[in-house]
């Protein structure tokens, strides 16, 4: 008797629990939804090939279209090639340094610099980015008498960095033993066994963790502010003033005749980065089977 | 000349400061012969067999005292990457490089060594590799898959045939089979007795079957020591010390 009495408060319970945890995760998950929701609903109606294809509008224009009921003629041509070039010049700076200081950590664990190495590597990672970009700004506009794109290639470059070096090591860490040992038993150097076998076998996780990384400062305002500038025409040259996306959003949002492209300009972002993060997880998946 | 491919002298081996794995070890290693060790968990087996190819090297806790000698010349004074071209290792698991296709596998050690080859002459290593392992017939139509693909045995097979590829004289094994199955297992036995032709054979193996069906000489190892060594037969019929024979007798009882 007692038995089923307590049997039946055990179902009960873990019922219960059940659905706690099972709302709790609903809940989570709502936030997500209503950005999406709300970003893709405000900006679908502007995002057309004219918006990613034609540069930021001059107010003047934009005033007078919307006086004769036109849309806003332009775009976020510049924020996008500016995002583009911005992205690769850090990618091309961070991976390299990235990966050499992630394998250095994994390969040496118990290392006193190591280990200095690897706290500095979070406080880095935990560094307010419009605190990276003041020094970048102080370190390297100043010096380099202009803001420039390399300038807001290597904020985002410092900002990358220690998500690189993190998901490297992890990603070593990873295989067993053994792989090491097989390489290094078949009379391959140390550095041949890195080259060779470690890396190229953590090379899934590697490139999951940069692009995690890409996606987490493509987003980034305030130190392309201080570094890029921002310019409202598309070109390539990394040595002058660029705009990003995030930043045309900052600037749409304070010009009130542009506020309308806002909405758009941030659907396009968060499409992008999504586009990534899927990526990232596709590419993860692939590489642990 | 012997016929010793390797002599052991006075091998003693710690990992912490105060406690030796392998204690005063003397042995010799007859070539083109299959040797096994064997010996209750924890009594150095593994510890003894990675002293041959310097694995131990690897780590800087490892202290390693006394003489190996390969062919007469001390391998401690050679270079790590020599001893381990000449002595090659297969391991527990079946490992081949998941970066790489079964080719590449069987080829790991030139890339690895540096040494380049055309392509004649890797299509050709490939194919005498694989057919020596008998995976030849098997794989010879996805030679460009990830190893990783392939059956465990298969993978054991292709660690071999990779192994086996630098043509060292010496291939030692951490229980290369308890990871397979017996079918697996009777392949890769099989192999074995067709290999030392070509390469002495050192094989660590908790299995007594095993011992019996492939080694020449076993050795018996009781808490670092080497207690017993000789003939396979003579060691299992006719066991002169008490420890092997109640090793021998509760495993086979
Ligand atoms: N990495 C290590 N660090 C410290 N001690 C170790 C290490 N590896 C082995 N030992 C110790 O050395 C002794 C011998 O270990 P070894 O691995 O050689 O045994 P084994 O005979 O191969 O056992 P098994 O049959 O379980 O593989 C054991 O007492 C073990 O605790
Ligand atoms: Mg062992």
């Amino acid at each position: 008797m007692n038995n089923t009495i307590n049997n039946t408060r055990r179902l009960v319970t873990s019922r219960g629990i059940h659905l706690l945890v099972c709302s709790l995760s609903i809940i989570t998950s709502i936030p997500l939804v209503f950005i999406i929701g709300k970003v893709f609903f405000e900006g679908i109606h502007n995002l057309n090939l004219q918006f990613i294809t034609k540069p930021t509008p001059n107010t003047f224009n934009a005033m007078i279209a919307i006086n004769n009921g036109e849309n806003i003629p332009g775009g976020i041509a510049n924020g996008i090639v500016g995002s583009f070039i911005m992205l690769i010049l850090a990618s091309i700076i961070a991976i390299p340094i990235g990966i050499l200081c992630g394998t250095y950590l994994a390969e040496n664990r118990h290392n006193k610099f190591a280990k200095c190495i690897s706290y500095m590597t979070d406080l880095l990672q935990g560094t307010p980015s419009i605190i990276i970009g003041i020094v970048v700004y102080a370190w390297v506009v100043i010096p380099s008498h202009g803001y420039s794109a390399i300038a807001g290639s290597i904020a985002l470059a410092v900002m990358m960095l220690p998500l690189i070096v993190r998901s490297t090591e992890e990603a070593l860490k990873m295989l067993p033993d053994s792989l090491k040992e097989s390489s290094l038993a078949l009379g391959g150097s140390y550095g041949k066994t890195i080259l060779k076998v470690l890396l190229p076998s953590a090379s899934g996780s590697i490139f999951t963790g940069v692009l995690l990384a890409v996606s987490r400062v493509v987003g980034e305002t305030a130190p392309i502010t201080f570094t890029a500038l921002g310019c409202s025409m598309v070109h390539w040259n990394i040595d002058q003033p660029m705009s990003s996306i995030p930043l045309l959003i900052w600037q749409f949002y304070n010009d009130p005749i542009l506020q309308p492209l806002v909405w758009s300009a941030s659907l396009f972002l968060l499409i992008f980065v999504l586009f990534i993060n899927i990526s990232a997880k596709i590419i993860n998946n692939k590489s642990k089977k | 000349m012997s016929n010793n491919i390797i002599e052991i002298k006075n091998l003693n081996i710690s990992y912490s400061s105060n406690v030796l794995s392998v204690k005063n070890v003397n042995a010799n290693i007859i070539k083109n012969e299959i040797t096994a060790i064997m010996g209750p968990s924890g009594c150095g087996k593994s510890t003894l067999l990675r002293a041959i190819n310097r694995m131990h090297d690897l780590y800087n806790n490892i202290k390693v005292d006394g003489q190996i000698f390969l062919n007469g010349t001390d391998i401690m004074k050679m270079q790590a990457i020599d001893v381990r071209r000449k002595i090659g290792m297969v391991f527990q698991r079946p490992n081949p490089f998941p970066n790489m296709s079964i080719a590449e596998n069987v080829l790991a050690g030139y890339t690895l060594n540096g040494l380049h080859l055309n392509k004649h002459e890797k299509a050709e290593i490939i194919e005498r590799c694989l057919k020596s392992v008998g995976l030849w017939e098997e794989v010879k139509d996805v030679q460009t898959k990830k190893g990783t693909f392939l059956s465990g045995g298969q993978q054991q097979r292709l660690c071999i045939a990779r192994a086996l590829a630098l043509q060292p004289e010496v291939l030692l094994m951490d229980e290369p089979t308890s990871a397979l199955d017996p079918i697996a297992t009777a392949r890769i036995e099989e192999l074995l007795l067709e290999l030392k032709k070509d390469v002495s054979i050192i094989i660590v193996t908790h299995n007594m079957g095993q011992a019996k069906r492939i080694a020449y000489n076993s050795m018996f190892m009781y808490l670092g020591e080497l207690i017993e060594y000789g003939d396979t037969q003579k060691l299992f019929n006719n066991p002169m010390h008490e420890q092997t024979k109640s090793y021998l007798a509760g495993h086979v009882g």
